[in-house]
């Protein structure tokens, strides 16, 4: 679609204002898998409320959004059941190591000239960039 | 009450974010990653529009000693650059690659993507729950043998 940019740009700013909210109104920075990982580990449950009720909005607007695209929505995700555990053990661990995802060391981070934001956004988009055509173009399986 | 209802609106906010700006799509995100297919530069307009409130955020932030709602606010950013947090932002980059989905995004699929994204929601769980070991194992001292 012509203009997918415009709706990414809206999209975009709404993610921020949500980030914003959570700094500003809890004190939060927020970071998808810092939020889900410490629920999931343990080392976020004296906050495991503001968590959930954080997360249960992520989960709820698309379900109310959904019924206004009388097209569906497409997601295109593999059906290759070993690429999604493979990609999905890799995203886990990998933003636990590396203490942040796309939310929080991209946008939170970046947003506040964070040297350790930028240096895992560059690591994770040259791996991404390198792992995409390695295995679309070079092996096909993608 | 307060906290868990800005919460909730905070997470709305990235909620209807993540799926209006399409980047529950995998298609889109690979797209953007793959410099050498039809390069779609969606997901450039979706992490630089995200910037914009968040950077006035920061500055506000600047002139107010505690959050809204009580409590603290996130300590000054550390800038320290380390093996772990290159190795980490490495595995992460190559499964976002692969599947197309982090993980604000692979929880805002979860009422509409299918199978395929409860797959991967829950391989990377799994992920998150062996974390812990691998990461004192990552951020043990060297042992000294002199």
């Amino acid at each position: 679609m012509q203009l997918d940019w415009v709706w990414g740009l809206i999209g975009g700013l709404l993610i921020g204002t949500g980030g914003a909210v959570f700094l500003l109104a809890n004190g939060r920075i927020m970071g998808a898998s810092g939020i889900i990982g410490g629920l999931v580990d343990g080392s976020g449950w004296t906050v495991w409320q503001e968590r959930v009720a954080f997360l249960a909005g992520v989960v709820l607007l698309p379900v109310l959004l959904y019924p206004l695209y009388a097209n569906g929505v497409e997601t295109n995700v593999t059906d290759n059941w070993g690429v999604l555990i493979a990609a999905g053990i890799l995203v886990g661990l990998g933003t636990r190591i590396a203490n942040g995802c796309t939310s929080g060391h991209g946008v939170c981070g970046i947003s506040r000239l964070s040297l350790r934001g930028i240096v895992a956004t560059v690591a994770y988009i040259v791996a991404g960039g390198v792992g995409v055509v390695l295995f679309r173009h070079g092996l096909g399986m993608i | 009450m307060m906290r868990n209802l800005f919460a909730l609106i905070a997470g709305g906010f990235f909620g209807a974010g993540l799926f209006i700006s399409g980047m529950t799509d995998t298609a889109k995100v690979q797209g953007w990653l793959d410099v050498f297919g039809a390069w779609d530069p969606t997901l450039a307009f979706v992490m630089g529009g995200a910037m914009i409130p968040m950077f006035f955020a920061w500055r506000l932030r600047e002139r107010r000693a505690t959050p809204v709602l009580g409590g603290t606010f996130p300590p000054a950013s550390p800038q320290k650059i380390d093996g772990r947090l290159v190795i980490g932002s490495v595995m992460f980059g190559a499964g976002w690659g692969l599947a197309g989905l982090c993980p604000g995004p692979a929880v805002a699929s979860l009422s509409y993507g299918g199978i395929g994204h409860w797959v991967f929601f829950v391989a990377m769980i799994a992920g998150m729950a062996v974390a812990p070991p691998v990461i004192a194992r990552l951020t043990r001292p060297a042992v000294r043998t002199a």
